[in-house]
């Protein structure tokens, strides 16, 4: 439609999380003329944040140096860590915490809540920031190249038709679009395919992260304490492990996290995190607590070797939809917030895209991670070879004359028939959530139900015929959010798809085993709506 | 004609309401707020009118603290024409909105308020028919339709029987029920005009009215958790259940 309503910024950025504000604040310290906005699909900002999330201050310092003075809420120094082997269903042992899990001089925050603590001082410097409108495609000019986003129409019923309220959305038109869009950006996943951005890298891979923020019973807090866990109840083919962050007041956040490139089709993520909760080292914690909000969202693990070219005509990428996440310090925040900081001075100072890939890759951040790019990826040979792999590419820092490779998540899952599950050793649970029904409650998740699904199935008769018999249909099962379900038997049986309940992770567009799951954005402002996470 | 609209800040109602662990509150840390929806549908009904060119100018108030002028933004987003933020760090009961709301209308002289039938947070349903009746002019609760024909306003209520028509003359206060409409989207631009749209700012101190407390609150606490129901196998177990608890 010609007389869709625009408007015209320096640059548009998408996504007001870490990388997207860190990038607007830096850019307008150091060109303070340029108009730069800031457009988020969530309600409002931080409430679709989910990490950890322990952060390393020294982008912040450098961003900020005053932060310290009034730090965002939610944020505790960390004062120790542990690590501990979960054996099995009873037994664990605590290891020596290795290097990179090392948190002294680091804090424990709420990313949620440290995004909602940023976006002011951006909008004092004169950002202007978004919530609640979702960039729902890339806009393209005659030669090809990015030049902005267009918002999401709103008021759209579910069988495509306009309600009484319905709001057609705008063109934001830039000369330069910054994708900030977090791990599995919807706009990036298009543009890496358009410009082939991943033609000279590995394919990315991801982990699925579902995480927990409880109120404990008075007294048992133990605030800055850091517990890792690997081991139980992830099997040693399967990649995964937990955090428990100790914030103030009687406050934890805890989560688990398992790599999507795991093999058993029957595998339940949801499950895996809520039986680590009832393991006895574990559990006592919890007892008499209440969880005061939950939610799930991807991890970019594929790092050094992963990475695409982060530029393109018009456009950047910076922070997790890059995948600049530091696997095995299980840390994203510092090295989204470099990159944007390195975006914004070479915009600052060469005013287009090109060039920034050299500038990245040639930078610590890029650096940081060609040290640890052998470490995840070793895990993919089994958990014993993956801690020893680890051990040597940690003393080694790095210096392998070998690149482990990574292959696509999605083809790593096995067949039913190819694919005997260990014996997990479930235990009984009866710690809230009792199901992933009760968890999207949790998540304060709301999209408006007359809206068009916004989980895209190309072909939904592979659903029934092909993957029934050969995965059992795994997207019944890896979605944290039970948004999947298979209703019906036999010549009936049909997906059934309750995008209301989605938290928005992405996993089901990165797992399912024939990609044809595609996830758009659903209307501004629709989704979970995390409280401190 | 004019309109004033009371457009007040409650916790979103998608957020799962906690209740702070000493009992003196509700969490409102990192908790989303938004517009209470019945002011949204009070401001939407107001703007109807004014699209209607049965009234001229549309005034949003609220009163709560310095951060709340967010709030009024999105309100001047939404279509009014102008903002009035009451300051105030203090929380504010029915009786104390409902008096410095009469003070803005003695400047103001609107001939119609609206207001939300009530408020999400504490549901009072009490601030519209107090500044009514401090105002000495008629009320017209839980509208769910508004007409307005010269100085009188036809008004279909929602009420325990069904709808109730009746008239009132202006000025008047009418306060909206979740029927009367469905609330717009907020346009990008508007969002950029409503930056340079009129805000003013006044003291709750400076309008004369104190922030009293009219009623007291000793404590919070959720409800009562739900005791476990018990699982019955058929209908002779379930009489035997229930006339075990004395319920037949």
């Amino acid at each position: 439609m010609s007389d869709r309503e625009s408007m015209e910024y320096d640059v548009v950025t998408v996504g007001a999380g870490p990388a997207g504000l860190a990038f607007a604040i830096r850019l307008k310290q150091l060109k303070p003329d340029i108009r730069v906005c800031v457009i988020e699909k969530a309600s409002t900002i931080g409430a679709q944040i989910l990490s950890g999330a322990v952060i390393e201050p020294g982008p912040l310092d450098a961003l900020l140096p005053q932060w310290r003075k009034a730090p965002p809420p939610s944020c505790v120094p960390a004062t120790h860590d542990e690590f501990w082997w979960l054996r099995d269903k009873q037994h664990a042992t605590k290891l020596p915490t290795p290097p990179q899990m090392h948190n002294a001089g680091n804090y424990i925050v709420s990313l949620g809540a440290m995004c909602a603590w940023l976006a002011p001082q951006a909008e004092a410097l004169g950002v202007e920031i978004y919530p609640g409108f979702a960039a729902a495609e890339p806009l393209y000019d005659a030669a090809g190249a990015v030049c902005g986003v267009r918002i999401g129409d709103m008021g759209v019923a579910k069988d495509g038709s306009h309600k009484p309220a319905y709001t057609q959305g705008i063109d934001i038109k830039a000369p330069l679009t910054v994708l900030a869009e977090g791990a599995r950006g919807h706009l990036t996943k298009q543009l890496v395919a358009r410009y082939e951005l991943d033609r000279d890298s590995d394919p990315q891979c991801w982990s699925i992260g579902i995480k927990e923020l409880w109120q404990l019973a008075p007294g048992k807090g133990t605030s800055g304490k850091i517990v890792h866990t690997v081991g139980w109840p992830a099997d040693t083919r399967t990649y995964g492990g937990s955090f428990l962050y100790h914030l103030d007041g009687d406050r934890v956040a805890v989560g688990y996290v398992v790599g999507l490139d795991y093999a058993d089709p029957k595998l339940m993520p949801f499950e895996l995190f809520q039986q680590f909760k009832h393991h006895p080292h574990v559990k006592p914690l919890f007892e008499g607590g209440k969880i005061v909000s939950g939610g799930a969202r991807a991890i970019v693990t594929g790092g050094w070797q992963s990475l695409p070219r982060v530029e393109m005509p018009g456009a950047i990428l910076i922070g997790d939809t890059a995948g600049l996440l530091n696997v095995p310090k299980i840390k994203g925040t510092h090295q989204a917030m470099r990159s944007a900081m390195l975006a914004a001075e070479h915009l600052a100072a060469s005013g287009k895209a090109e060039g920034f890939n050299f500038v990245l890759r040639n930078s610590p951040v890029m650096a940081e991670l060609r040290k640890v790019r052998n470490i995840k990826p070793g895990f993919k040979k089994g958990f014993w070879f993956g801690m020893a792999n680890a051990g040597w590419e940690t003393v080694t820092a790095g210096y392998s004359p070998w690149t482990l490779r990574n292959k696509p998540d999605y083809q790593q899952t096995r067949k039913l028939d190819a694919y005997v599950p260990p014996d997990r050793q479930w235990l009984d649970r009866d710690l809230p959530p009792r199901d992933r029904l009760a968890a999207v409650y949790f998540s304060a998740t709301e999209h408006d139900e007359d809206q068009p699904v916004h989980l895209h199935v190309a072909d939904t008769s592979v659903c029934v015929t092909r993957c029934a018999q050969e995965f059992g249909n795994p997207c019944t099962k890896f979605c944290p959010a039970g948004v999947y379900e298979m209703i019906g038997s036999g010549a009936d049986m049909r997906l059934q798809i309750n995008a209301a309940n989605c938290v928005h992770c992405k996993t089901c567009d990165i797992k399912d085993p024939y990609q044809i799951i595609n996830w758009v954005t659903p209307e501004g402002g629709a989704g979970p709506n995390y409280q401190n996470l | 004609m004019k309109i004033l609209v009371a457009y007040k800040r409650v916790v979103d109602y998608n957020v799962r309401i906690q209740v702070k662990p000493d009992g003196s509150g509700v969490v409102t840390e990192g908790v989303k707020l938004s517009p209470n929806p019945f002011d949204d549908i009070a401001l939407e009904e107001a703007l109807r009118l004014r699209e209607k060119g049965v009234a001229t100018e549309v005034v949003v108030a609220t009163i709560g603290p310095a951060d709340a002028q967010a709030h009024l933004r999105n309100g001047l987003a939404m279509g009014a024409n102008r903002a009035i933020h009451v300051t105030t760090g203090a929380p504010i009961q029915p009786l104390t909105a409902a008096r410095a709301l009469l003070k803005l209308v003695e400047k103001e002289q609107p001939q119609i308020v609206i207001l939300g039938k009530q408020a999400i947070d504490d549901d009072c349903s009490q601030t519209g028919q107090m500044l009514a009746a401090l105002w000495g002019r008629p009320q017209a609760t839980f509208a769910s339709k508004v007409e307005i024909t010269g100085t009188v306003a036809k008004v279909t209520r929602e009420v325990d029987a069904g709808l109730e028509v009746i008239e009132v003359d202006l000025p008047a206060v009418i306060t909206t029920d979740l029927r009367l409409n469905e609330p717009r989207f907020i346009k990008l631009p508007d969002i950029m005009k409503a930056k340079s749209k009129p805000l003013e700012t006044v003291t709750l101190e400076s309008l004369g009215v104190e922030s009293g407390d009219h009623h007291k609150v000793s404590a919070y606490a959720p409800p009562p958790k739900r005791s476990k129901g018990v699982m019955v196998k058929d209908v002779p177990e379930l009489v035997a259940a229930l006339k075990a608890k004395g319920l037949l």
